[in-house]
């Protein structure tokens, strides 16, 4: 890992070089600025963090803080506790996503449909969009959690983690659609006419030609939303469900301490940087390959 | 059976392969066919002439029923396709189209652009589609290409696959929207060869171009067209020798001046 800033041909794993300057294969640079960058970015980040870490440490209540949030023995005794119940996150996170990939699709393909006779579906498939993406998604978890269980059906599944699954994947859903939309529209329309010229019906060429080039340019945006998913799998402890969250919150009452919590961050931070990184990398790929294959 | 050789029919056979009747065609308010009226015989070669925004382009997407159009009507082989309640994927299969822009798939192989309409639409397997698509792409010097993407092949060579991809569907009639326009001039002579073979092989076809000399040489008649009507048609040999029209003999000479002709 570099902290220079500068010249990065060690490979700059997370992304501190900035973006937008020129391509780094393509730039030499002299090895006496390349020392002189490298102690001045070193430099700058000892003041910055030595700083920061003298300002909290010389708050008056840092001793407090210190023994409430980071404590050494209760971290060591919580982390193996939060990482099993991080299981059920992941559970809620794929079941979700899968539901998800499929219903954004379904609600993207549906808003593009054509001509006057399909007007319900576009409706239908619009007015969706915009409620899901308006209402906050620990009030959709709440809502269809206690109110469908409330009614008191019998068959209906009383099993919480079923309805934080049908929340999550509602609300993303919503979301994906949009960017289902934007990859959709981004591919040319020649792409169809060259499609519907041949013979295919317009769901053939959807299938067969629009939707495959279309998924392909929007993998970052959609890694983007699933790492929001990922994150949010916490808002279903609301409905008790024992998750990462909620088990944080089982041993902070047990201990009075909020390390757990800490434990709780690091596991997030842990598991998404390298799904951040992924994502950034495929973005510069795409990029690239544009540049390379020259605007079409 | 292949797609171009129909030996048992002569050329200049008598019922019109396609007949446009009084054909309009507006976009907003700009109207930018006004009233075509254009007969083209069973392998007959017609080439469509005329300055950009004459209408060639927009008459070729509304034979294909890519445009929809606001009168007339366009019959294919006795079918009116223009009716009410056509079904235009039916149409589309009999006609194909390539473009200026080549529009292949590029997402997928050579063989997957030539064979995906034959699989979805005409339903072969996937073998005896690859097996009609491996024998076209041979014919035109494409076979060592077939497992290629679009991308790594010339303009020349993406254009002979768009050829071999409309082909693939044993269309009766062969649509050309300025198939040379987009190509870098060293290229545009191994895809003027495929339209002479298709030509020779009794295609018919309807091809807008800009190419005169390639019109001259290939056309059994050349039409030219003026804010959106047939000004005047002919043999090539007059239309470039003796044209009537004031404008046609304009629009030659500045072809001519261009050095295109």
């Amino acid at each position: 890992m570099s902290l220079s800033g500068g010249p990065l041909d060690t490979g700059d794993l997370i992304g501190l070089a900035g973006r937008g300057g020129p391509r780094r294969s393509q730039r030499r640079v002299p090895p006496g600025e390349a020392l002189r960058s490298t102690l001045i970015a070193l430099i700058s980040t000892v003041v910055v963090f030595g700083l920061i870490v003298v300002v909290v440490t010389n708050a008056p209540n840092w001793p407090e803080v210190q023994r409430s949030f980071f404590d050494g023995a209760i971290f060591e005794r919580s982390l193996p506790k939060v990482i099993a119940a991080f299981g059920t996150n992941v559970a809620l996170f794929l079941t979700a996503e899968a539901f998800i990939l499929v219903f954004g699709l379904v609600l993207a393909i549906m808003r593009g449909l054509p001509g006057p006779a399909f007007f319900p579906v576009r409706l239908l498939a619009t007015v969706y969009v915009d409620i899901f993406r308006a209402v906050p998604g620990l009030l959709v978890i709440y809502l269809l959690g206690f109110g469908i269980t409330g009614l008191g059906i019998p068959g209906v599944p009383t099993d919480f983690f079923i309805y934080g699954v049908l929340a999550l994947a509602l609300v993303y859903s919503a979301y994906v659609s949009e960017v289902y939309r934007a990859g959709i529209d981004s591919v040319h329309w020649s792409q169809e006419a060259a499609a519907r010229s041949l013979g295919l019906s317009r769901l053939q060429a959807l299938r067969y030609v629009i939707v495959p080039q279309a998924i392909r340019r929007v993998i970052p945006p959609l890694l983007n939303d699933f790492i929001g998913l990922q994150k949010d799998t916490v808002l279903v402890s609301s409905l008790g469900v024992v998750e990462i969250f909620r088990q944080a919150q089982i041993l902070k009452s047990a201990t009075f301490n909020f390390t757990p919590l800490i434990a709780v961050a690091l596991v997030f931070i842990v598991v998404t940087i390298p799904l951040a990184r992924l994502t950034d990398w495929l973005v510069a790929r795409d990029r690239n390959r544009q540049a390379a294959s020259g605007a079409q | 059976m292949s797609a171009l050789a129909q030996p048992d029919r002569p050329p200049g056979a008598t019922r019109p392969a396609v007949r446009i009747e009084d054909l309009h065609k507006s976009f907003g308010d700009l109207e930018v066919l006004r009233g075509i009226d254009l007969e083209v015989a069973e392998h007959e070669v017609v080439c469509l002439i005329g300055s950009s925004g004459s209408g060639k382009s927009t008459l070729l997407r509304c034979i294909n029923l890519l445009e929809p159009i606001d009168a007339g009507r366009i019959v294919i082989e006795g079918d009116e396709i223009t009716a009410r309640g056509v079904d235009v994927n039916r149409i589309r299969r009999r006609i194909g189209i390539v473009f200026q822009a080549f529009n292949l798939f590029p997402h997928m192989s050579v063989l997957g652009n030539v064979t995906l309409a034959p699989r979805k639409v005409l339903g072969l397997g996937r073998a005896e589609a690859d097996a009609r698509a491996t024998e076209l792409l041979e014919r035109f010097g494409l076979a060592d290409k077939r497992l290629a993407y679009p991308d790594r092949l010339s303009g020349g060579q993406q254009q002979r696959v768009a050829i071999v991809r409309a082909l693939a569907m044993q269309p009766d009639l062969l649509l050309l929207d300025e198939v040379t326009s987009a190509l870098d001039p060293e290229l545009v002579a191994e895809v003027l060869n495929v339209i002479r073979e298709l030509a020779v092989g009794g295609m018919t076809m309807i091809i807008a171009t800009h190419e005169m000399g390639f019109a001259r040489d290939i056309a059994d008649r050349v039409c030219f067209l003026d804010a959106g009507r047939i000004l005047e048609e002919g043999p090539p040999r007059e239309m470039f020798t003796a044209p009537r029209e004031e404008r046609t003999r304009q629009f030659l000479q500045r072809v001519i001046d261009a050095g295109r002709l």
